[in-house]
């Protein structure tokens, strides 16, 4: 093992006296070391300074999932310091902070809640045995609170920082010993998130925020037609623009796309953009201007014949005898759409010579400083050595700040610009450009036995491929599981089902959306499945729990939904309820949805939405319904907003008057229930959005006896 | 040159007339809290109070602030203690939070003209401000808050 503890002390720059940094190596042991600058296969997550200062790193990009507290709190609750007695920093990709540094597929708490606990744990036990050997007495007569050891018989004590030297002497244990969850003073409690403040006063910064001395500022123009390239541009009237200095030619690379685009530097964004009206360009559509999505869609129905690749085959699918009789068939539709995040995609760069300073909001600060599938500095020409990042708040992410396509086109103006340049999308370069959720089409069909049980069960996906759009290489051949994600993960016990998928060419870039593909596919396996209890004549409640006789985690979260819902309370004509859950990678929420129908104005009204999300442990409840709270209206949005859809190459929606989302005013009444009852330890961020769609459909279905097998629907039943 | 008062502090401005206010006071004046959405007054991310009123920054020329009085987030209150700051503080409702300021700002009018809003007078005056994280919800309730808040403040 490489785990050996430096015993000499130097000073690092920028900390008081003596300091100690306290972490964690790659494979999850715990290390220790008071110079951080020279250590290898070590990421430093504490530092302790002689003057009392304590720091947490967040490794994980705050975006509005709640990192800035959540990640620092699981090491400072088995550290027993208070959050309000740390500093807490975000860190920029530096290497010593590891290669783990993106926030996405709600993994931050599930891959980390261990180590972090554990690295806390074990920086606590080396602080008490340097008090204990301090006053010559047994370590189990000590304990640690709010960052000090006491002795509890004479109830002397010694702060963290008074015991740094100490403390530095003395190897960290391999295995500490972490606290019972019922001495839990920070996990589990509802705790107050220090960005919240930053964010009410205005004074959270922002990527967008970012003012650098002499910085210039650029807007980009982009050929409207996706895939097309630049031929040649005249910029003469542009440069006539006040305040333009340059017009220069970039590119952006997102997954296997390359696209170049013309830049107009000047003075302030607004002479940028007054300059970037007057831009003449000539581009090279090559064929893409004929694209229209109503023929694209048109081929994936058609396609919808072809047998596919199979994912998943269990039992014996091809000799369930299947008759109209029987069998259950149904075809489900979803549309493409954009993140939106409010923040539109923006960075600054500034090269000078062969190295590089970028300032963004990113959920990737790993990949900007190189390594990984989006290799910045690869892919923009730098040593990775040479680029330094600034990760700042990140307004709104939900996948689309996982593609770092804007900080390369930032790079590559910069690349031509002597000082610092901020480019910045509008909100319709935001809208028009991509990478955007695909859509996913399903063919579904469900067969029963001759004594009513549900015996096959088949879906097949057809759609354009992610891995296809993300990678060179990708194998066209076979599946792409990122198309079928979460099908194969349910627990309903069918003893024969089939998972199969079609890939349709596609030139457009696609993206991972909050959710990722488990947010269509959900809709259709889960309003299918209530199809089939309607074919069977059951509750839909009950003919799933039928399918989960086993114990099952789903089984567990159907029972606490179905008391928090009032699922069994009987209603007045006119209402209806729907239920949906989804298992997936990134953990699992099940969902009623209630609806009141009104015949004269043919409209559904939302009455009330009971979420319960199951993840083992917990680390901020309140955080948690914030984001199942948030996940719905980002789900309800999806389930009843417009698309993205293109015309003649062209993306034709551009801004919020065209492509709205959910407003205020539409809000429905959203309760969350938070399941922490050990065992597997899930994610918050994603697994609120994939069932409210089809428990939503379902209500309608129950309320009007309308099936709905197409996102976006309308609340006006037709 | 045009001189706009900016949370009190008069400033003169030496900048195109037609120039939105949202980026006078965003990249002249350095007063970030006001945020670019969708520069089309559609989402309230850039709201401001001109003499008192909400405008929407992104679509309001500079010139039209041009010895006005205009008071952005950094100015709601002195120590972000507002009685909506203090309700979203205490009920945590920013996600994200960079629609916030301007949710903030759209409330703040609408306390002050309706110190006891009812939930139908909050989406009537809160739906033009966009939140993609969706703290719709803690908005609503946060504002029943502040105007609590605001009611025992006067008390006392």
């Amino acid at each position: 093992m490489s785990d050996i503890s430096r015993r000499h002390f130097i000073k690092t720059t920028g900390t008081a006296g003596v300091a100690l940094w306290l972490g964690i190596s790659a494979k999850g042991s715990t290390r220790k070391v008071t110079d951080v600058a020279t250590a290898k296969n070590f990421n430093p997550l504490i530092l302790v300074e002689s003057n009392g200062n304590i720091t947490i790193y967040n490794t994980k990009p705050e975006m509005g999932q709640g990192t800035f507290q959540s990640m620092p709190a699981m090491i400072a609750e088995e550290f027993e310091v208070s959050l309000d007695q740390i500093t807490i920093k975000n860190t920029n990709g530096e290497k010593e902070f590891g290669d783990r540094q993106r926030a996405g597929g709600s993994s931050s708490i599930r891959t980390t809640y261990n180590d972090m606990r554990k690295i806390g744990a074990a920086a606590k036990a080396v602080f008490i045995s340097a008090a204990a050997k301090h006053w010559q007495v047994d370590e189990s007569t000590c304990y640690a609170e709010n960052s000090k050891v006491i002795h509890k018989p004479s109830n002397k004590s010694l702060t963290y920082g008074e015991l740094v030297e100490e403390a530095s002497k003395i190897e960290l244990p391999k295995e500490p010993k972490l606290k019972d969850p019922k001495d839990f003073k920070i996990l589990g409690k509802v705790s107050k998130r220090p960005d919240i403040p930053l964010k009410t006063s205005g004074k959270a910064v922002f990527g967008i925020d970012v003012i650098l001395p002499d910085m210039l500022y650029a807007s980009v123009e982009r050929c409207p037609v996706l895939g097309g390239t630049l031929k040649s541009f005249d910029a003469s009237e542009a440069l006539k623009m006040p305040g333009v200095e340059m017009v220069v030619e970039t590119e952006r690379i997102v997954g296997k796309y390359h696209f170049t685009g013309v830049a107009v530097v000047a003075n302030s964004y607004w002479n940028a953009l007054e300059g970037r009206k007057k831009l003449k360009i000539q581009w090279d559509t090559a064929g893409h201007e004929t694209f229209n999505s109503n023929e694209y869609e048109n081929n994936l129905r058609k396609l919808a014949s072809q047998e596919g690749v199979i994912d998943k085959n269990t039992g014996a699918i091809d000799t369930v005898k299947t008759s109209p009789q029987n069998t259950v068939e149904a075809f489900y539709e979803t549309p493409m759409i954009a993140h939106h995040t409010m923040e539109p995609m923006n960075c600054i760069a500034h090269v000078q010579g062969d190295k590089a300073e970028v300032w963004t909001s990113t959920q990737v600060p790993s990949s900007i400083v190189g390594g990984g599938s989006n290799d910045v500095p690869k892919l923009a020409g730098f040593a990775p050595e040479n680029v330094k990042l600034h990760s700042m708040f990140i307004g709104g992410g939900f996948g689309r700040r996982l593609y770092p396509d804007y900080v390369i086109e930032a790079l590559n103006v910069a690349k031509q610009v002597s000082k610092p340049v901020k480019v910045i999308w509008s909100r319709e370069d935001t809208t028009t450009q991509g990478p955007f959720r695909p859509m996913t089409f399903s063919q579904l069909s469900g067969t029963f036995s001759d004594d009513g049980k549900l015996v096959a069960f088949k879906h097949k996906v057809i759609s354009p491929s992610y891995q296809e759009s993300v990678r060179k290489d990708f194998d066209k051949t076979k599946v792409d599981g990122t198309m079928v994600e979460g099908i194969g993960e349910q627990d309903y016990e069918i003893p024969n089902i089939k998972t199969s998928y079609v890939r349709a060419d596609y030139h457009v870039p696609v993206a991972a959306w909050r959710s990722v593909t488990s947010s269509t596919l959900a809709f259709a396996h889960e309003c299918f499945i209530d199809e089939l209890a309607v074919k069977a004549g059951k509750d839909p409640l009950d003919f799933r729990m039928e399918l989960l006789s086993q114990p099952s985690d789903t089984k567990r979260i159907f029972q606490k939904l179905r008391e928090l819902s009032g699922w069994d309370e009987p209603l007045p004509k006119n209402k209806g309820r729907g239920v949906a859950q989804w298992k997936f990678f990134a953990g699992q929420c099940a969902q009623a949805v209630e609806v009141s129908y009104d015949p004269a104005l043919k409209t559904v009204k939302i009455d009330k939405v009971t979420a319960v999300i199951d993840l083992g442990e917990v680390v901020n409840p309140d955080n948690v319904k914030n984001q199942t709270e948030g996940a719905v209206v980002m789900a309800l949005t999806a389930a009843i907003k417009p698309g993205i859809t293109f015309k003649d190459g062209k993306v034709v929606e551009s801004n919020f008057y065209d492509n709205p989302v959910l407003r205020m005013n539409e809000m429905p009444v959203v309760n969350v229930h938070v399941l922490a009852e050990g065992g597997k330890i899930k994610g918050v961020g994603e697994p609120g959005l994939p069932p409210f769609a089809p428990a939503l459909a379902n209500a309608i279905f129950a309320a009007t006896g309308k099936r709905i097998r197409k996102m976006p629907f309308d609340l006006k039943i037709s | 040159m045009i001189t706009v008062t900016v949370n009190g502090q008069r400033h003169d401005i030496d900048a195109d007339p037609n120039m939105p206010l949202l980026w006078a006071i965003r990249d002249i004046l350095g007063l970030t809290g006001t945020k670019y959405g969708c520069g089309a007054a559609q989402c309230g991310a850039c709201t401001v109070h001109l003499n008192g009123e909400s405008i929407r920054s992104c679509c309001t020329k500079l010139s039209r602030a041009a010895g006005q009085q205009i008071i952005t987030i950094e100015g709601l209150s002195a120590n972000n203690n507002h009685p909506l700051q203090l309700a979203w503080n205490e009920m945590n409702v920013p996600q994200c939070g960079y629609c916030q300021s301007g949710q903030l700002m759209s409330a703040a009018v609408l306390l002050r003209e309706n110190p006891n809003p009812t939930d139908q007078d909050i989406d009537d005056a809160m739906s033009g401000n966009i939140c993609r994280c969706g703290t719709y919800q803690r908005i609503r309730a946060a504002i029943h808050r502040a105007a609590d808040l605001a009611r025992e403040g006067a008390k006392s």
